[in-house]
């Protein structure tokens, strides 16, 4: 299972270097396996923006989107994106305003993904722009009455509180890098000695630090829940059947826990392995993270019982039309095998408390994510071809919706954009807070000490 | 614990803080700023007389004044926002008379410069019941007095005039569909492609009235040929029909004409007396478009897809 690393044999713990060295070390090299990773990123972000950059020349007219599915799939993921970064918010304030300490080390991956997360967000809507050009137009001629408005500052908004919240806690460990990381090339020394801000870890520096903290991760919650309530309204201020709900603002927001807690629990296990870090990220976490999945897929599940069982009661004239084709029409493959792999398995399999070990969880997770992403195709789409006067006089292909090569390769970029940024992020900041990881391991004492120590050091 | 004398690392990390808190809070409170920008000049004690819109002489203080933010917009953009006084437009649509000519279709794509399956007016094959006869109906935009398109535009370049009309400003228009979700009437078309046009056809002056040059990524929809009315003439479609099915006039007047016999009546009336009716009143949507109901129908049965070949997209 957890092989114990070379330098730290102790099992019980371990001291504040030894925490600080293990948690270090993946920073000290960057391995083959690395560069690789990086470059094929790169490769599928150079061919999105080829395959964009055609989009910009042809038109929109490259994706399968027509006037009766005016929406498609970069709507879909701009919704996705937005729903996984919401687990920046849930993991790093609301667990932490609930004082769960055991998700602690996990708060800076969370943090990493709801920034990668929320920047291919917001270059989701642009894709989806017609005249992408005239993006200055939101701001010099902007209507408060919309809610692409609302839109466009609440995740501009996000964005920089999420950038905020990932970088308050990483000072201290940045000025850990600065003292620490002295074999790493000059750009990255500059890069820590620019961002650590002068830390030195005095009593009034860290009464600001969790001060400001504090602040922040108040202040988080109520944009969190605005950005993904009114990324809902996009769609339920309509009056069309399958948008038009009430509940449409919390449903999205259980979702988004569900999928950014399975984003997570993928990362979790891939850097655990990666970086060597069993110590830090036990099985207990893993147990707890899933834990919460289920949670959040409950309170999902309990949404989607509400959204499709009471118009399927009723069964009025269109919404009848529009759940005949989610149920057994045309969506219904996708639709059962979305509810039941991505909702209803992994919630029965997480009861178990094997099923809750990395290795199962990790595949849970995977399957869980995937039909995130189906879910939010099968809201934003289908509904579109059920508008109130048939459809008629149009090219036949304007009755169906197929994404195009386009449209995948610029999702696909997307999706490598977002792990890029977390990939480059953990390059160079250590993925599980060090300071932290001392403070709950009662052995901050010493931190704080050495801390001072060096200052004098360095000064003399 | 003995420097804690005064540091100027420990001064930039506070004011780090402090701006990064206000940084968030900026953000947020940009869109105020942004809306309440103006100039003012400062209050000198001296008052100037104005004359109101209402014709009434007033004295305000000077530092009062707040000069009238306007936006730069070709004349043809500017007089397009403007209504044309007085009217307020109104379409009445007999579905007892419509033949299915398609004459309408092929007027808008004419005047608008569109590809046949864009026409802003669609004829429709109804049958609301499987013993019912069938039906055709012309949907052009609804002109909605409540319209939701409007609502939800984010930059103002789709708006509701004085005289009732829908309009679209493309020069504006940043192609984001949310009005084609908005819209229960499916009125709305976009330009997914680059419209084909001459380099000299696509520089042409944009007439908002006309809407073209049409322009890619952007909205096109029914005006109810806003050009048209502006000189006194009636719309193309309704021009355009053999078979008397439209009616286009003015509510204020209280008449509608005929497009094909030129006959004028009373609307209140004509919607009276055969039993007038709009489309979903249930959405508060208020459209101005009204339809008589298709009495004596007459037209045979012709498969939906019948015109299917003339609407075909072709793909370069």
């Amino acid at each position: 299972m957890s092989t114990p690393v070379t330098t730290s044999t102790l099992p019980q713990a371990p001291t504040f270097e030894q925490v600080r060295e293990d948690l270090i070390r993946p920073l000290h090299k960057n391995t083959f396996a690395n560069k690789l990773w990086i470059r094929f990123l790169i490769v599928i972000i150079i061919l999105g923006a080829i395959a964009y950059g055609h989009q910009l020349i042809k038109g929109l007219g490259v994706t399968d989107m027509r006037d009766y599915s005016a929406w498609g799939v970069y709507i879909a993921n701009f919704v996705f994106w937005v729903a996984v970064s919401l687990i920046g918010s849930l993991i790093s304030s609301i667990l932490k305003l609930l004082h769960q300490n055991w998700s602690n080390p996990l708060s800076r991956i969370a943090e990493m993904i709801a920034l990668g997360a929320i920047t291919m967000a917001a270059a989701s809507i642009v894709i989806d722009m017609g005249r992408p050009d005239r993006l200055q137009n939101v701001v010099l001629h902007g209507r408060l009455q919309s809610p692409i408005l609302w839109d466009f500052f609440v995740v501009n908004t996000y964005l920089v509180i999420s950038i905020i919240l990932l970088y308050l806690p990483l000072i201290p460990d940045i000025a850990i890098l600065r003292d620490r990381m002295t074999d790493s090339p000059p750009w990255q020394r500059k890069l820590y000695k620019a961002l650590s801000l002068g830390w030195h870890g005095t009593q009034e520096q860290w009464r600001l630090l969790r001060r400001s903290m504090i602040v922040m991760i108040i202040l988080i919650l109520p944009v969190a829940f605005s950005i993904h309530t009114v990324t809902s309204w996009l769609f339920a201020v309509n009056s069309r059947t399958g948008w038009h709900s009430t509940i449409f603002g919390p449903y999205f927001i259980a979702g988004a826990f569900v999928a950014g807690s399975a984003a997570v629990i993928i990362a979790m296990y891939v850097f655990r392995k990666r970086h060597k870090l069993q110590q830090y990220i036990t099985d207990r976490h893993f147990n707890m993270m899933n834990k919460l999945l289920v949670l959040t897929m409950l309170l999902y599940l309990y949404f989607n019982i509400n959204e499709y069982l009471v118009p399927g009661y009723t069964w009025q004239r269109l919404d009848g039309e529009h759940l005949r084709e989610l149920f057994l029409g045309h969506q219904a493959p996708l639709f059962w095998l979305t509810q039941i792999l991505g909702l209803v398995a992994p919630i029965v399999l997480l009861l178990f408390r094997r099923m809750r070990k990395p290795l199962p969880s990790l595949i849970i997770s995977i399957f869980v994510l995937l039909g995130a992403w189906m879910k939010r195709m099968l809201i934003v789409i289908p509904t579109q071809f059920h508008p109130e006067f048939p459809i008629q006089n149009v090219p036949k292909h304007f009755l169906e919706y197929i994404p195009t090569y386009t449209e995948y390769v610029i999702s696909a970029a997307t999706l490598a954009g977002a792990m890029l940024i977390i990939t480059l992020l953990v390059r160079v900041f250590p993925v599980v807070p060090i300071w932290e990881e001392a403070h709950d391991r009662g052995i901050n004492k010493i931190f704080k000490a050495e801390k001072t120590s060096n200052i004098h050091e360095n000064e003399a | 614990m003995k420097d804690q004398q005064h540091n100027p690392t420990n001064d930039s990390r506070r004011n780090f803080l402090k701006q990064s808190a206000l940084l968030g809070a900026g953000v947020v409170a940009g869109a105020g700023v942004l809306a309440s920008c103006s100039n003012q000049p400062a209050g000198s004690g001296e008052k100037i007389k104005l004359l109101t819109a209402t014709g009434e002489l007033v004295e305000v203080d000077p530092s009062q004044i707040k000069r009238v933010r306007k936006e730069k917009l070709t004349e043809l953009q500017e007089r397009g926002r403007e209504g044309l006084t007085g009217h307020h437009w109104t379409w009445v649509i007999d579905l007892a008379k419509c033949k299915n000519a398609r004459k309408c279709m092929d007027a808008c794509v004419g005047a608008h410069e569109l590809k046949p399956y864009q026409s802003h007016i669609n004829v429709l094959q109804m049958q609301d019941s499987k013993s019912g006869a069938p039906y055709y109906m012309p949907t052009p935009c609804f002109h909605c007095d409540n319209p939701p398109c409007t609502k939800v535009c984010p930059v103002n370049a789709t708006f509701k005039r004085s005289d009732g009309i829908v309009l679209i400003d493309n020069l504006r228009c940043i192609g984001c569909r949310f009005c084609i979700a908005a819209c229960p009437y499916s009125a709305r078309r976009f330009q997914w492609f680059e419209p084909d046009y001459t380099e000299e056809q696509k520089n042409r002056v944009y007439d908002v009235e006309l809407n073209v040059p049409q322009k890619k990524g952007t909205i096109t929809k029914c005006l109810m040929s806003a050009d048209r009315l502006r000189i006194g003439k009636l719309p193309y479609c309704v021009s355009a029909c053999p078979n008397g099915v439209y009616w286009f006039g003015d509510k204020l007047e209280d008449t509608v004409t005929n497009g094909t016999t030129h006959e004028t009546v009373k609307f209140s009336e004509l919607i009276r007396d055969n039993a007038g009716y709009t489309y979903f009143e249930d959405l508060g949507t208020k459209p101005q478009v009204y339809y008589l109901p298709p009495k004596n129908r007459t037209s045979p049965y012709v498969p939906v897809d019948k015109f299917q070949e003339k609407y075909e997209e072709k793909r370069g």
